[in-house]
């Protein structure tokens, strides 16, 4: 029988083989694992039954941990249950994975391998995970290939059921997580074949059932526990050949053989490499390269790593191999070796094969390429005469010098086809590659596979896809370094990247270019021309956006270069590639109507009339070059290092380059000039009236206000624009509204904002957006004027009011967020307010991402060398994080106030000035940090040990501020219970929430802040309960100051708030609305949403002050008015609503007047406690009344 | 008193029919403007520049943000099963109002390009309209556009219409052409069963706070009904089509006025949204109590009877008409 290819991820092939299997899946999103969970619901969302016939239940938890007990207690109860995680969300899972399995509770975790956060978090993938859960007693079973993902997901579920052992399969995160493989398809008739019913009903009547009753989760004592834990050893013991037997199984189901060891290689090897996960691709193409040389060695990739079975795997060991090198995807600091090597280890010497010499490194950690190379390396290191008995691979280390130096070159067979595309994150470019492997994958007997790479920024990121089409099974997994067909979709990336690096001789190179064949080649730059020439590529251009523009397809260029590759690369006949990128199309957007199928099928058709072949000259000439990563005159360490990152050339750094403990400088990403804008601000100064508007709401801080003595302007720029600033404040004093060209994302929320327009052209606004092309380069030497003129004596501005913010040097600037960003303006704002002296926690999410994702973070420094000093430690424990380090300030100004009390007699007077000294507004602070840097000068002199105790700890006799960052997902969810309990306890920190209603980070995932009627992920349908009122809940415990703002309502109540908070001697919390790409808007026109929420009593703007209470005035202030548009009026604008209201209007009409209660109650509700005192007044009563 | 008379080849019982309005955007007030007397209804127009911006705007709203990082590769919005982009929804209605009511229902099609026109008209021809109303809506703005162009504009897509369905065809067209009677002949040439007088196009205003420019909908008043009462009366016999008169008809006395000039039907929105569907009622009882106490046999007899042919003073139809008001206008002061 032809087996039946689909082409999924190694997620998919997973998900919907535990969908088909389960009954309850518990669930939270957390990268790369998130797909699973969401196919999982839009399968069940769809009806789609599990092979039983019922619709699988999805619930998303608030927590992994949260996922891990529904799990637990809905097996408890019977189901069939499953989750799926990652990284840190296994270890929140590991306190229930003990519990499970030591109840022998037949369950499977999918786990998408990935890093475990520790000097820093990665997002990517390797086993440190997934080996934190080795001791849990569930058995870890390993996938190497997408094709894997799925048919070990089936024996994991099966086997569980029969052991009652439950089960942690894993695949690694992004390498076979993300990519895009064909693979045979397990129908639910194999896996109906494969699950007995028996067990399920066994399963069944081991459930908690008050018809039978029993009782688990016993307290145990010193006398009965030990035996009791020791009583499971023989079910543990029957996984192994349960494994096996499931195997033979599957084998004689789909021809598909695997054992617990699997071995590949020379029969007679003496040397083999033993590892497990996807490596193993790269790992068999060595060992083939090498056989073929006539080297004997060979592999051994583990499967069922838990239980490690020794006498399996001594069989699977030829008896000819003396050594053995152990690759780990893991590091375990201070043990002997890494964990697989260790196993490895013992079990040779159990198995009386203690001869074989065993070497054993480490590989791959979060990512790392791994490659046949590598492999090879690895391979004579374990022949050599006195090899390292512990390295790594893959890296340079120059310190402790444990790295093997890796020098062969690599070529694939030519008879795979190698195609690398450079794209931009919103271009389309990397969904047309997964159609395109699947097409290929399917027309034709080729194998294909696609893997995605992205660069870590939101806004104008760089999607690399590496696409395989072989007429072999594909096992390279491994980026492509000799690609026959290279593909630029951004004209702009060929000055930044060299991508033709990576074109092998006599490469197709396609480039989108506004340029045709006769004019392009005067634009390139010249290491492009010179590749062109040099590698003798055929070289060809296609306009995509012309062809997109006419189609009236916007920026979709996908289908148009998607058509030129097809054409080009004749991997399948031209009409059938057509036909069958239309079928794609069909099937992608079929839904969205026939309008935009036929819009996109009008570039198909029009894309390869564009295409054209270019006459490529004999000799370069271009004067454009690949433009440095960083300035000459950057830090040294942005030199060395950052500019390295910035330059695509990181993995070339050596380990001493690294910071030891994950502390890297702030103030970076001033040297990352990205230039993404195609149109940026430009400022008319006759018609501008001062506001401010722009500068603040401006989410890179790309637009800013200046004011300077005229004086100053004696060595402007030509260029430079200049006005006399209006207000009587700084009379005689100019000012200017300056754009940084080449950090300015092209938003346009600043020219939305704008109030002033010009009296004779009303679209002419104050400021404007004009090309980038065309104004740069005098914008970059104004900009660069600007910023050396002198900033505002901080202690002449009023900082609470819009203007006097935005006359502050910003500390947070340029950041990689997504253009118009509602999160960021509030951050750059408190950095401008209060930046200099604050510690800043920040919850992992879209602002710990845009904030310190390397190479470089928006996080500032003013000239003094002060700014926010910032830290992100998880996602769940950020304010208990928080409230550490006001823990530990507190601390050392108390130890600083007992020695300075000690030494006031040395001191003298200043002692007293310092103790009692007055620090609420600016010119405080500055005094104090006078008597500060006094303190120090007189404590020279002081001859006593505590002077210099005291010198150590001065500086926090200067006020420091505790800012607790964070988003929604984290402030209502994951770590909501941490968030309550530093309510709770009123030590002075601000918690500020950026609320942008969903996870934005993982991509749009429903959080306890998503408000009813509004569709995300996890709530298809429309989020069919309320918001949860956080600020309600804070007020309630009558000490902490609660604000709740939104920029676009109201910049004043936003300003006032931050100072407020940061003024308030106790617990603060800020709810700041933050409009998201996912809300389904132009993030433009951001500010405007946020003013029809307010204006329609869906985001009221309210303070809650206790110091107010506390003094008999009401506590809360409403900031907004009564809502005077509806619900309707405002949610029409957003996609977010607007989306069910098109596709389920009857629902859509019932959610959205049940949002409207929502809001009319909550008004109601606030009203009245407007005028509710909290402090009861208790008459004194005589006695005996 | 027979009121019937014919539009398009449909026989209706009287002149009076609602067009375009929120009145027939939905079935409870098109029974209600049945019960009143309505002998036809004109649905409200399928915009397909409007179904096409809906369409890419949901499009682009499910891409927007796909792709922008290694952590939200799929878009931040789930898949649905179906977004009703498309003209489904007023076909839908258009299906409803076809069961619902006993009169005609016809339907209008506002396109945006070749292909739209026609590819709408056949699918309101297929969800059982008994007529099609072209409601062409173009403002001729291109300066480097001469008229004969724009002219021929009209005539290409009537025609391509015509050929694509075979249910009667109406043309709403504005007044606002060089030779409007030449006009009318070419588009019954090219295939209009009828022609609508006049299309009233929504004029922008501008709002003086907020400096901005919108459309702002002011509802007709009687006094504009005089535009439409001079192009009937100077086309009517002249062009072997049907001839229906909208904008300003609000009482009986429009409906007779463009009656006598020569129209077959008249049509409102502006009254009846005004004074309920009722007032169809109330304008038939003043047709008739009119047309009785003039003793006339029908409504009928009465049609064209003061159309420029029959009318004693053909001129006071054209030019000299302007000249002598704005006489008699000036003299009184």
């Amino acid at each position: 029988m032809k087996p039946d290819y689909v082409v999924v991820d190694g997620n998919e092939a997973a998900a919907r083989v535990a969908h088909s299997l389960s009954e309850v899946i518990a669930i939270y999103p957390i990268t790369p694992a998130s797909a699973m969970g969401e196919l999982a619901d839009a399968w069940s969302q769809r009806k789609e039954p599990n092979i039983w016939g019922t619709v699988p239940e999805v619930v998303e938890m608030q927590s992994e941990g949260g996922a891990a007990g529904a799990m637990h207690g809905s097996l408890q109860a019977g189901a069939l249950s499953t989750t799926f995680t990652a990284s840190q969300g296994l270890l929140l899972m590991l306190p229930n994975m003990y519990k499970i399995a030591g109840e022998l509770t037949p369950a499977v975790i999918h786990v998408a391998a990935r890093t475990v956060a520790t000097h820093a978090l990665s997002i990517f993938g390797d086993h440190s995970d997934v080996m934190g859960a080795r001791q849990t007693g569930f058995s870890l079973l390993s996938s190497a290939t997408v094709q894997e993902a799925q048919d070990m997901a089936l024996v994991a579920h099966v086997v569980t059921l029969e052991t009652r052992v439950p089960f942690l399969h894993f695949f690694d995160g992004f390498r076979t997580s993300h990519e895009v493989m064909k693979i045979e398809a397990l129908g639910p008739e194999i896996m109906g074949e494969m699950v007995s019913g028996a067990l399920i009903t066994e399963h069944r009547q081991r459930a908690l059932n008050p018809n039978r009753p029993v009782l688990r989760g016993t307290a145990q004592n010193p006398d009965v526990f030990f035996q009791a834990r020791e009583a499971a050893n023989p079910f543990h013991d029957a996984v192994a050949p349960a494994v096996e037997s499931a195997f033979e199984r599957l084998a004689d189901l789909t021809g598909r053989r695997y054992g617990l060891f699997d071995y590949y290689g020379a029969d007679d090897a003496e040397r083999v490499v033993v590892l497990m996960g996807s490596g193993a691709g790269a790992a068999r193409e060595a060992v083939d390269a090498l056989n073929d040389r006539g080297e004997k060695v060979g592999m051994v990739t583990v499967h069922l790593y838990r239980p490690f079975s020794v006498e399996p795997f001594l069989a699977a060991v030829p008896a000819s191999v003396s050594s053995m090198a152990v690759l780990d995807r893991t590091k375990e600091p201070g043990a002997v070796g890494e964990p697989l090597y260790q196993d490895v280890v013992a079990a040779l010497r159990e198995g009386g094969r203690h001869q074989i010499e065993v070497i054993g490194g480490r590989y791959g950690l979060s990512s790392k390429e791994f490659t046949p190379p590598m492999v090879m390396r690895v391979l004579a290191e374990a022949g050599a005469s006195d090899p390292k008995r512990h390295f790594t691979v893959g890296i340079t280390d120059d310190v402790t010098r444990l790295s093997l130096p890796v020098e062969e070159e690599w070529r694939e067979p030519d008879d795979v086809v190698q195609a690398v595309f450079f794209g931009l994150g919103a271009d389309g470019t990397v969904g047309a590659n997964k159609n395109s492997v699947k097409i290929i994958g399917r027309l034709t007997d080729r194998f294909a596979q696609g893997h995605f790479v992205y660069d870590s920024k939101k806004s104008g990121a760089m999607t690399v896809s590496h696409l395989r089409f072989s007429p072999r099974p594909i096992t390279s997994t491994y980026l492509i370094e000799n690609a026959n067909f290279v593909a630029c979709h951004q004209f702009g990336f060929l000055e930044k990247v060299d991508m033709l690096a990576l074109a092998d001789e006599g490469a197709t190179f396609l480039l989108n270019s506004h340029y045709g064949p006769d004019e392009v080649w005067e634009h390139l730059p010249a290491h492009v021309q010179e590749a062109i020439i040099s590698k003798r590529l055929e070289f060809y251009v296609v306009d995509g956006y012309r062809v997109a523009r006419e189609a009236e397809l916007g920026g979709r260029i996908n289908t148009v270069l998607q058509t030129c590759f097809f054409a080009l690369s004749e991997i399948v006949p031209q009409d059938e590639a057509i036909a069958a990128i239309k079928d794609a199309i069909r099937s992608a957007y079929g839904k969205r109507g026939e309008v935009v199928l036929n819009r996109n099928f009008q570039a198909v058709d029009a894309s390869l009339d564009a295409l054209s072949k270019v006459k490529v000259p004999t000799a370069a000439g271009s004067t454009i070059h690949l433009a440095p990563a960083v300035p000459e005159h950057a830090p040294d360490f942005v030199q060395r290092v950052t500019g390295m990152i910035i330059g695509g050339k990181g993995d070339l750094l050596p380990v001493s380059a690294l910071p030891v403990d994950g502390t890297f400088p702030t103030d970076t990403a001033q040297w990352e000039k990205r230039s993404i804008a195609e149109e940026i601000p430009i400022w008319d100064p006759d018609i501008c009236i001062d506001c401010g508007r722009c500068a603040l709401v401006c989410p890179h801080a790309a637009i800013r206000m200046k004011i300077y003595d005229p004086s100053e302007l004696d060595s402007a720029p030509a260029g430079f624009q200049t006005k006399e600033w209006s207000g009587r404040d700084y009379a005689g004093m100019n000012m200017t509204i300056q754009v940084a060209p080449e950090d300015c994302t092209g938003c346009g929320v600043c020219v939305d904002i704008c109030p002033a327009h010009s009296k004779e052209e009303v679209k002419h606004k104050s400021i404007n957006m004009e090309s980038q092309l065309e104004h740069v380069d005098e914008e970059r030497t104004n900009f660069e004027f600007f910023l050396d003129l002198p900033e505002l004596d901080r202690t002449n501005v009023k900082v609470d009011s819009i203007k006097g913010s935005q006359l502050l040097e910003p500390l947070f600037e340029f950041s990689g967020a997504c253009s118009g960003c509602g999160e960021t303006p509030y951050l750059k704002l408190l950095s401008q307010m209060y930046g200099d002296r604050i510690l800043v926690a920040n919850a992992t999410g879209c602002s710990s991402i845009y904030g310190a994702n390397l190479p470089t973070t928006p996080w500032a420094k003013d000239a003094a060398g002060r700014g926010p000093a910032w830290a992100n430690s998880l996602f769940e424990d950020n304010a208990e994080f928080g409230l550490g380090m006001r823990l530990a300030i507190d601390g050392h100004a108390r130890t600083a106030r007992t020695l300075l009390g000690a030494l006031s007699t040395e001191v003298g007077d200043l002692a007293g000035e310092i103790l009692e000294a007055e620090q609420s507004d600016e010119s405080g602070v500055r005094k104090q940090r006078e008597r500060i840097e006094q303190l120090i000068t007189t404590l020279q002199d002081v001859d006593d040990p505590r002077a210099k105790q005291l010198e150590t700890v001065a500086e926090y006799l200067v006020q420091m501020g505790v800012w607790i960052v964070g988003g929604d997902g984290w402030a209502y969810d994951i770590g909501f219970g941490g968030l309550d309990h530093v309510l709770a306890m009123g030590r002075n920190v601000n918690i500020l929430v950026l609320d942008t209603e969903v996870y934005s980070n993982t991509g749009g995932q429903a959080s306890k802040a998503t408000p009813r009627a509004a569709v995300a992920k996890f709530a298809a349908g429309g989020k069919s309960t309320g918001k949860k009122d956080l600020g309600m809940i804070a007020q309630s415990y009558g000490n902490v100051y609660v604000a709740q703002i939104a920029m676009g309502a109201n910049m004043n109540q936003v300003v006032k708030a931050f100072a407020e908070a940061e003024a308030h001697e106790g617990t603060s919390l800020i709810i700041a609305f933050s409009p998201c790409i996912a809300h389904g808007i132009d993030m433009g026109s951001m500010m405007a949403h946020q003013k029809r929420a307010a204006e329609s009593g869906y985001w009221p703007l309210y303070r809650y002050d206790p110091a107010a209470e506390a003094a008999g005035k009401p506590g809360l202030r409403l900031d907004s008015r009564e809502p005077k548009i509806s619900f309707k009026e405002f949610a029409a604008l957003e996609g977010r609503f607007a989306m069910l209201a098109r596709a389920n209007p009857e629902h859509a009409e019932e959610l959205a007047q049940q949002a409207q209660d929502d809001i009319d109650n909550r008004w109601q509700l606030y009203e009245q406690m407007v005028n509710v005192h909290r402090t009861a007044v208790f008459e004194d009563l005589e006695e005996g009344e | 008193m027979n009121l019937a008379t014919k539009y398009l080849g449909l026989d209706l019982a009287n002149p009076i029919v609602p067009s375009s309005s929120p009145l027939t955007r939905n079935v409870e007030s098109l029974l209600a403007l049945e019960a009143a007397g309505a002998a036809a209804v004109v649905m409200p127009s399928l915009f397909e520049e409007q179904i096409e911006h809906e369409a890419m705007a949901v499009h682009a709203a499910l891409d927007y943000g796909s792709e922008i990082s290694a952590e939200s590769i799929g878009g931040y919005f789930p898949e649905m099963d179906d977004y009703n982009t498309g003209a489904g929804d007023y076909l839908d209605h258009l299906r409803a109002a076809k069961e619902a009511l006993s009169i005609p229902v016809i339907a209008s099609l506002n396109g945006d390009s070749a292909g739209g026109w026609t590819l709408y008209a056949r699918i309101i021809e297929d969800a059982g309209a008994d007529a099609l109303e072209l409601n062409i809506y173009l403002i001729a703005a291109d300066t480097e556009r001469p008229g004969p162009q724009v002219a021929d504009e009209y005539l290409r897509l009537v025609e391509r219409v015509r050929a694509a369905v075979t249910i009667p065809l109406a043309v709403k067209v504005g007044p606002y052409f060089t030779s409007m009677a030449h006009m009318a002949g070419r588009l019954i040439e090219s295939g209009a069963d009828g022609l609508v007088l006049f299309n009233r196009f929504y004029q922008p205003d501008i709002d003086l706070e907020t400096l901005t420019v919108g459309p702002n909908l002011v509802l007709s008043t009687s006094e504009e009904m005089r535009l439409v009462l001079r192009w009937m009366a100077i086309l009517h016999d002249r062009v072997d089509a049907s001839l229906a008169a909208t904008t300003g008809v609000h009482t009986s006395e429009d409906v007779l006025k463009l009656i006598l000039a020569g129209a077959d039907v008249t049509m409102m929105a502006s009254a009846l949204l005004k004074h309920g569907t009722g007032h169809v009622s109330t304008v038939l009882e003043g047709v008739e109590q009119w047309l009785e106490r003039g003793n006339y046999e029908s409504l009928d007899q009465a049609r064209g009877s003061l159309s420029q042919r029959s009318s004693p003073d053909p001129s006071a139809f054209e030019r000299s008409n302007y000249m002598h008001a704005l006489t008699e206008y000036s003299s009184k002061y």
